[in-house]
């Protein structure tokens, strides 16, 4: 069975409407994140507390939200997971001054208690987070840091073992497919957690081996094809891994799928963030990384077929 | 059977078998996260501070008693800063001799003479030093105090790089604040004689005294008894008789009123302190003051040589066995503060372990009959090195006693979805290799070869993220960052050394005209 036999799409031809269209997406994406106020961020980078209640019988987000009207006028009471789960979701900001000693978690506590004194059914504490903002700051930097240096040593390898301009191509499809995924995840409502973050990491990681098979592939036929403009060189090479481009995101998000619908709500941040990431990175592969090496490697003619001489040449030193 | 596919084959099932061995009984061999096993996750800051003002008052007062036994009487001395303190009222005749005693005594202390004040201050090498020995104080005051508690398999462990944060994990523990009341008490006993008191009010405990509280005196404040709620004052001495160093052990009993108290016993030089002070200071009150509050202030009625004693006070069961069970373990050098508390409960962990595995075999299940009709009898192949990849995997984890967390599982199914791309690689470039007319064994060669190069950059690339992942990541992260870490190296063994010989093994049966592939 077969997907396609011999495929000779126009990948290239698209690049600019590819890059147009990705732009505009970031534009409306940026602009509604700033216009809301920023990235919704999780508990975790922002400090506060977070408790999930799982009652007996179902309860009413009002009935609970009514119970802690004492605790803070800032909380928010969501439902946590399917209906039928009977969780629900209680996050508080975190009050000013409360590192101290016992009384970081006295808001999980008044939660608790408030709930158990309204009186409105059975339940139990299914987790309870409760996060000073020293430690958010520290995992806000940890996060940012973990990312810039993963890029930057994906970026540092990329460039070794092909052009560097391929690498800046790869690099920037992979922040391309980083940022459309987190204005995806804030218009479905997601906020940015760790979990979030380590899938956001995946996601870089896919896109960019995604775009590493593309290029060795560029690599082999630039052997063969030493006549030929780069732009053919890439296009051949795109058609060439489509097969295996569209398997392979069919089946990572046939899996990452699995985790969204079976892997419980704790993970459905992380399993929708891998779903759109995937999406988004298979698009990225074929239409931006490859559209913008070639656009970075457009120099005069006499640089152009130098550069050629010498991406060959490490082709075969590798 | 060639010779050289026999040791091929010899190798995978000896790397089966090592895995099988690394995870047997899985589940004493996988170590759960919290988040799937339940329990208390804790970030704990140690205020130094308090260590160093410890050391810098003790320093002074022991400075000033020397003097005092060599004949010089100064002023009490003046705390400034946390490292920092002062002496004045020196007389100058007695320059020189102070001068040799603090070359003596305060030797961790550089000294700075105006008039007849001598400052001392820290030097920054000891105050750098005492902060580090707080903290790893505090970790094995924690790690004897979890232990005790009898919790299994859990973490204290220094955090981050500031220098003064803990980790705490308790797995199975679902009472927060009990495990913050016994992690976090500071725990300080000393008994010290009282001079005055208890009085209701600090006032009158002081008119005797001319209003000031007296150099080598101080003032705690506590109940009097177990039925009278009222806080008391009480004027005691301010070097304590005994302390908590100098407890041999401590445990929950009951007192004269069947009421839950604690008793303890003292050290050799416990008992022979003890014993010299209550002789000479029979029908006079000692208080017992733990964490700066007095817990009671029983009569001397007769001199004490015995070694035991025992702590009464408006106990409940619970907390005098807590009380017990902190005394045993030491005193906390500095006081703590909550940095992070995560509570994960017990049915929400199953509930995610139950999750995970499910989705982990529903993602496996579909995506091999995905393989096994796109790609027909390779789909054999491909389902062999995922599900051995996850095995080795596994193996890899239990090996090094690496943590399964939630994010750790998605990791898992990730690894499920690498596994795939790579065969689907070989595959597809096995099939151009046919579309170009070659025979099946060079087809299935060339594809393998060709392909090999691609699997390396990818896994490479993907690796140093992983890495990095790992170095800067917390908790999940981290979880995360180990299993994609592991699934990478042992898919490229999988993908391309287990897969090919499968290959290899099916051509090898058939007659060398006729090889044909399923693909």
């Amino acid at each position: 069975m077969r997907i396609f036999s011999s495929p000779n799409f126009n990948f290239i031809q698209w690049r600019w409407h590819a890059l147009i269209l990705s732009l505009a997406l970031l534009a409306a994406g940026v602009t509604s994140i700033y216009l809301r106020g920023g990235v919704p961020l999780g508990i975790e980078f922002t400090g506060g507390t977070a408790v999930v209640l799982r009652f007996e019988q179902p309860v009413g987000e009002d009935a609970v939200r009514s119970a802690i009207a004492g605790v803070s006028n800032e909380s928010v009471v969501q439902q946590f997971g399917p209906p039928d789960a009977r969780e629900i979701m209680i996050r508080l900001p975190l009050i000013a001054g409360q590192e101290q000693g016992e009384a970081l978690s006295e808001g999980a506590r008044q939660v608790e208690e408030a709930v158990r004194a309204a009186d409105i059914g059975a339940f139990e504490v299914r987790s309870s987070d409760s996060i000073g903002p020293v430690m958010g700051l520290d995992y806000q930097r940890k996060g940012i840091w973990a990312t810039i240096s993963a890029l930057a040593g994906i970026l540092i390898y990329v460039g070794f073992r092909f052009r560097f301009t391929f690498a800046l191509g790869a690099i920037v499809a992979s922040l391309h497919d980083i940022l459309l995924t987190v204005v995806f995840l804030s218009w479905a409502g997601y906020d940015l957690t760790l979990n979030v973050i380590a899938a956001l990491l995946a996601i870089s990681g896919y896109s960019v081996n995604d775009t590493i098979v593309v290029f060795d592939r560029v690599r082999e036929n630039q052997r063969q094809m030493r006549r030929e403009p780069l732009d053919e060189i890439v296009n051949k090479s795109v058609n060439q891994t489509i097969s295996r481009t569209i398997i392979t995101a069919g089946t990572t998000l046939l899996a990452v799928l699995a985790l969204l619908i079976f892997g419980g709500e704790v993970l459905r941040g992380f399993a929708l963030t891998m779903v759109i990431g995937v999406i988004v990175g298979t698009y990225s592969t074929v239409f931006i990384a490859a559209a913008i090496a070639i656009i970075l490697s457009r120099r005069p003619a006499s640089a152009q077929v130098q550069g050629r001489a010498q991406g060959s040449a490490k082709a075969k030193r590798a | 059977m060639q010779k050289n596919l026999r040791w091929k084959v010899l190798a995978i099932v000896l790397v089966i078998g090592l895995a099988v061995v690394a995870i047997v009984p899985p589940s004493e061999r996988i170590h759960l996260g919290l988040d799937l096993q339940g329990g208390i996750h804790l970030m704990l800051k140690v205020q130094t501070d308090d260590a160093l003002r410890v050391e810098t008052e003790t320093s002074s007062e022991q400075f000033v008693e020397a003097l005092k036994s060599a004949g010089v009487t100064v002023n009490a001395p003046r705390i400034v800063s946390i490292t920092e303190f002062v002496i004045d009222g020196v007389p100058a005749a007695a320059d020189q001799q102070v001068r040799t005693l603090a070359d003596q005594q305060l030797t961790d202390y550089d000294r700075q003479v105006s008039g007849g004040a001598y400052t001392f201050r820290m030097r920054q090498n000891i105050q750098i030093q005492r902060r580090a020995e707080s903290v790893t104080q505090a970790i094995q005051t924690i790690e004897r105090r979890v232990n005790e508690l009898g919790v299994s398999e859990p973490t204290v462990a220094p955090y981050g790089s500031t220098g003064d944060q803990i980790v705490v994990e308790l797995p199975g523990v679902s009472n927060t604040a009990r495990a913050k009341d016994i992690i976090g008490q500071t725990a300080l006993l000393a008994l010290h004689l009282v001079e005055a008191g208890p009085l209701a009010d600090q006032a009158s405990l002081l008119s005797a005294y001319g209003g000031q509280v007296p150099a080598d005196m101080t003032v705690v404040t506590g109940a009097v008894s177990r039925d009278d709620p009222t806080v008391y004052y009480y004027l005691v001495r301010r070097v304590p008789v005994v302390t908590g160093e100098d407890l041999r052990t401590a445990r929950q009993t009951i007192g004269d009123f069947n009421e839950p108290a604690v008793s303890f016993t003292l050290n050799s030089e416990g008992v022979a302190k003890f014993s010299r002070v209550t002789a000479a200071n029979v029908g006079r009150s000692l208080a017992i003051v733990l964490d700066s509050r007095v817990v009671s202030a029983p009569t001397i009625e007769t001199p004490i040589s015995q070694p035991d004693a025992r702590i009464t006070g408006r106990f409940t069961q619970q907390e005098a066995d807590d009380l017990a069970l902190v005394l045993r373990s030491g005193a906390l050098p500095a006081s703590l503060t909550y940095l992070d508390e995560r509570e994960v409960g017990p049915t929400l962990g199953a509930d995610s372990v139950r999750a995970g595995i499910t989705a982990s075999l529903i993602g496996l299940a579909i995506v091999t009959l995905f393989m096994l009709v796109y790609y027909r009898l390779a789909g054999i192949n491909a389902f062999v090195s995922i599900s051995m990849n996850l095995l080795i995997l596994l193996g890899f984890m239990a090996y090094l006693g690496a943590v399964m967390t939630l994010p750790g599982i998605a990791g898992f199914i990730l690894t499920i979805g690498m596994g795939v791309d790579s065969n689907v690689l070989i595959f597809e470039r096995i099939r151009e290799e046919l579309d170009a007319k070659r025979g099946a064994r060079q087809a299935i060669s060339a594809g393998f070869d060709r392909v090999f190069i691609t699997i390396l950059d990818t896994h490479i690339a993907s690796l140093i993220a992983a890495g990095f992942l790992f170095q800067f990541g917390t908790g999940p992260i981290r979880g995360f960052a180990t299993t994609l870490f592991f699934g990478l190296i042992s898919n490229v063994f999988t993908a391309v050394f287990v897969s090919r010989t499968l290959f290899e093994f099916m051509l090898s049966r058939r007659p060398a005209g006729a090889a044909r592939v399923s693909i």
